[in-house]
């Protein structure tokens, strides 16, 4: 780019500061010799020379350069104190042509939002962070910053930064150098001409990768804070030349550039059709199963099935919710979830009824499954009395107390290592249910095996797996 | 500007200046000073061109803080009124 | 009829949110809300659209923040304690007038409390938790079909109102499986060019919730309470069981308003006059529906949460002092069954 043969206010600024309140909107709300005048400078320039102004989105933080909106001929979002990295996380994926820039100061960037520029680093997201270290909180009147230096006194370290209490200055660029993701990471610093140069250089490689969406770059700028250092602007260069520079050194720590690829991200799809085919919405009438006459004692079912974690208690109570539904009844299921799934116990609630479903756990069931002897001497508590009990009777070996139910003993876990994988002992426990209620046809449930399982030679299993556990019971019936 | 302007010069808008005096030790042919003389609204004595001896070089444009207050036309600047 | 698919409503709510145009997704797991992450992740690439586990609650809700204010339709989910961190986010949200939608699966609090079902974010997301006078719309779907029709209710409102919207809801709702038949997908969308920031050159606009002149705070302040007003002139939903010749009102929402159902049905079919008023909307709160109570014959109203007293004091100020109010709540996880509804009924009211 051929540089202009006059050196005036980039068009990368607006005209007048229109967000400014006040009568003053030609000058900026920033201190007398401030850094950060310095870098918006540098970035405005850049906008325009990159001719990126219509595209350019800027998010401000909290600190000084809250305000950093009233400047920029760009988009802008003004945001929560250290979440830019966040917010310009979401803005870069929602506009991918957009070059998107983040502008924070230590106190934003390194403290309250330190996991943020971490985390958005990481993931390489495609943004240009400019990172303002003038070791101080500015905005809030000169208090420690995590970059202020050993033996610094700010108006919360009153006798000086002390290590043991207050921790070492934090080194941002090098921390986020450690990562694998970043493409550009750099420290330089504004306290001469020469430094704003390169600083300059910095900017413009930065905007340069993320017009290129080569991923994340960070400048850490070392910058003057006059009013809250107490100096004035020139020996406030000489401060940063003389004590800040030995704690932060500068220099490229990493420039990958040229290796990295341009950024694809995905281009989202409001096509219904697709929108459907993916949820598998519609899919035209489904006919429902012919319902089969069931004797009152086990019409609308309330089913309460428990057992050790392991034992399929879940998928039972899914399939039966599952043929349920295909008869047109209405169904529910609820778990009971949580720690109790990561071994333990499990038990759930599966209601099938003609009429609407109230409460969904079965509180008070009609049927309870028991896989195990705890889940037996717990359910068999609150099972309705007339109710149906069928219990494990390969693991439980106790006979119920309850003797005002209906009680089935079926060696469900026995029938399924007979077909050789006790997994199946959930499906065992299906088909005894279909047998002992009669609300399900053995070969209507066979017909939606296949729905169910992936691959044929589960679904074969499987439907021996109902098969036995049906026939177990309506042989006990005959 | 008067027509007699000899190119590179500087100019600043003393209403924009806070007087910080970064360009005036950014400039090395020393031409830029802060002037005690004068107090814009804001009340700081704003830095101003001498006149004469402006290198190009672009130091106070760049060390300036403030976007607008800093201008400097370089060598080849053809004027919008001429063009 | 339509196809109708057994899921839980976790997962419907996400259905609901793909339907609704939602283009991104972004949270953090929690139990017993995490399907809904699990859901968006298996689902929002296969459509384009954006998934990401964020590294916080935190840095969840503030990427709603900056997809909101780029136009996108935009979700996040948690529980309890995520809900709680995320104060900071909505805040902003509200402040900026940006659309979102969050969804709540409630567990047992406070602290760490448990994964139970419980309804003790009542207060933090009904009255608008974070910092500021703001409200939010908060839907309460008692399905897993509504989990998908309200969340995409939510978006709808969330962009009509240009406010973050809730869809409240607790451990039950999340975590069981109903069958769910999918509406349409939304097809038209407002436009939001004239205030998203969309990186063109048309839509350099700010999205920023500072206002440092008192006036205008005061101002824009004012205007949200304008817009809350409109809301609650409009948006009040809630649903009635056999409240036609109820003597006795019952009050709740979520999971609760099912036992409730349960109870009346019983109660009924041994002779109390029982009926079920339950809130859909819990801001905007049916005050008003409620407030009629007296007249139309009530002559107690009981209302059960899963807290210690949270929705009942909305319940109250409704009433104003015109009707009995009585209160039973059950926490911890632990949901109250039907017949326990009609002991403290008949206890209280005799019937």
């Amino acid at each position: 780019m051929a540089r202009p043969a006059v050196l005036r206010k980039p068009l990368g600024f607006v005209g007048r500061y229109e967000h400014k309140p006040g009568a003053e909107k030609n000058r900026t709300h920033y201190c007398p010799g401030c850094g950060h005048g310095i870098l918006h400078k540098l970035i405005a320039e850049a906008l325009e020379d990159f001719e990126i102004t219509d595209r350019a989105i800027m998010i401000s933080p909290v600190g000084c350069s809250v305000f950093a909106y009233y400047y920029f001929n760009a988009g802008n979002l003004q945001v929560p104190h250290g979440r830019a990295p966040a917010v310009a996380t979401a803005v870069s994926r929602a506009n991918p042509h957009a070059v998107v820039m983040s502008y924070q100061g230590d106190g934003d960037l390194a403290a309250i939002g330190g996991n943020h520029i971490v985390q958005a680093a990481n993931r390489g997201e495609n943004i240009a962070v400019f990172f303002v270290n003038n070791a101080i909180y500015g905005m809030t009147g000169g208090q420690m910053a995590p970059t202020t230096i050993e033996g610094m006194k700010t108006t919360t370290t009153p006798y000086g930064r002390n290590p043991l209490t207050d921790g070492y200055p934090m080194k941002i660029s090098e921390l986020l150098d450690s990562l694998h993701a970043p493409v550009f990471i750099a420290r330089t610093s504004l306290h001469d001409p020469a430094n704003i140069r390169k600083t300059r250089a910095a900017v413009r490689k930065a905007i340069q990768y993320t017009i290129e969406k080569k991923g994340f770059s960070l400048v850490e700028v070392l910058s003057m804070c006059p009013s809250n250092w107490k100096m004035d602007a020139v020996s406030s260069q000489e401060w940063i030349r003389d004590v800040l520079i030995p704690v932060f050194p500068l220099g490229t720590l990493r420039d990958r550039g040229s290796e990295a690829v341009e950024m694809k991200r995905p281009v989202p799809t409001f096509d219904p059709a697709k929108v459907r085919e993916v949820l598998g919405v519609g899919g035209g009438k489904q006919k429902a199963l012919a319902r089969r006459r069931v004797d009152p004692k086990y019409a609308d079912p309330s089913i309460r099935i428990a057992g050790f974690g392991g034992q399929g208690i879940l998928s039972a109570g899914t399939a039966i919710a599952n043929v349920g539904l295909e008869y047109g009844y209405n169904v529910s299921w609820l778990p009971s979830y949580g720690p109790e799934m990561r071994g333990g116990t499990a038990n759930c609630s599966v209601k099938i009824r003609e009429g609407s479903i109230g409460e969904p756990e079965a509180t008070q069931p009609t049927v309870v499954i028991a896989m195990n002897r705890p889940s037996m001497e717990k359910f068999e508590q609150i099972l309705k009395p007339g109710g149906t009990l069928i219990y494990n009777s390969t693991l439980i070996e106790v006979e119920p107390g309850r003797k005002d139910v209906e009680t089935w003993a079926v060696p469900i876990t026995g029938i399924a290592d007979g077909l050789g994988n006790t997994k199946v002992q959930s499906m065992v426990a299906v088909g005894a249910f279909a047998g002992v209620t009669g609300l399900f046809g053995l070969d209507d449930i066979k017909g939606l095996l296949p729905a169910m399982f992936e691959s044929e030679a589960m679904v074969l299993l499987n439907e021996k797996a109902v098969e036995a556990g049906y026939d177990y019971v309506t042989g006990m019936r005959r | 500007m008067g027509e007699d302007r000899r190119y590179p010069f500087c100019e600043i808008d003393q209403e924009e200046c806070k007087g910080c005096g970064l360009c005036v030790a950014s400039c090395p042919a020393k031409v830029l000073e802060i002037d005690q003389g004068k107090l814009n609204s804001k009340g700081f004595h704003p830095s101003s061109y001498k006149g004469q001896g402006c290198l190009g070089c672009g130091n106070c444009f760049y060390t300036c803080p403030e976007p607008g207050a800093v201008t400097v036309y370089l060598k080849g600047y053809v004027p919008e009124e001429v063009k | 009829m339509m196809a109708r698919k057994l899921m839980k409503g976790n997962y419907a709510a996400v259905c609901g949110a793909a339907l609704a145009g939602c283009e991104a997704y972004y949270g953090y797991p929690i139990t017993p809300a995490s399907e809904i992450a699990e859901a968006a992740a298996a689902i929002f690439p296969k459509l384009g659209r954006t998934f990401l586990q964020a590294e916080c609650e935190t840095a969840s809700i503030n990427m709603v923040y900056g997809a909101a204010g780029c136009g996108k339709r935009v979700m996040t989910a948690s529980s309890g304690p995520g809900i709680s961190l995320k104060q900071e986010g909505l805040s902003y949200c509200a402040g900026s007038a940006l659309p979102c939608v969050v969804v709540d699966v409630m567990r047992g609090g406070p602290g760490l409390g448990n994964i139970g079902p419980e309804q003790g974010d009542y207060n933090q997301v009904v009255k608008g938790g974070g910092h500021g006078n703001y409200r939010v719309i908060v839907l309460a779907p008692n399905s897993c079909q509504e989990m998908c029709d309200l969340t995409m209710l939510a978006f709808e409102l969330a962009d009509r109102y240009r406010n973050p919207v809730f869809v409240l809801t607790d451990g039950v709702i999340g975590q069981m499986m109903e069958a769910v038949e999918l509406p349409e997908p939304v097809t038209i969308f407002p436009d939001k060019s004239g205030w998203a920031v969309r990186g063109t050159a048309d839509t350099h606009h700010l999205i920023n919730s500072i206002y440092l002149a008192h006036d205008e705070l005061e101002w824009w302040n004012n205007e949200l309470r304008k817009k809350y007003e409109e809301i609650e002139k409009n948006e009040v939903r809630f649903e009635e069981y056999m409240m036609d010749d109820a003597e006795y009102a019952l009050i709740g929402y979520g999971c609760v308003s099912r036992v409730l159902r349960s109870a009346v049905e019983e109660g009924r079919s041994k002779g109390a006059k029982l009926g079920l008023l339950r809130p859909v909307t819990l801001f905007p709160f049916p005050s008003k529906r409620i407030s009629e109570l007296p007249d139309r014959g009530v002559k107690g109203i009981l209302t059960v949460e899963l807290s210690t007293g949270q929705m009942v004091h909305d319940v109250n100020l409704a009433l104003c002092g015109k009707a009995r109010s009585d209160f039973h709540y059950r926490v911890g996880g632990n949901l109250p069954s039907a017949a326990e509804i009609l002991d403290r009924v008949s206890e209280l009211y005799g019937v």
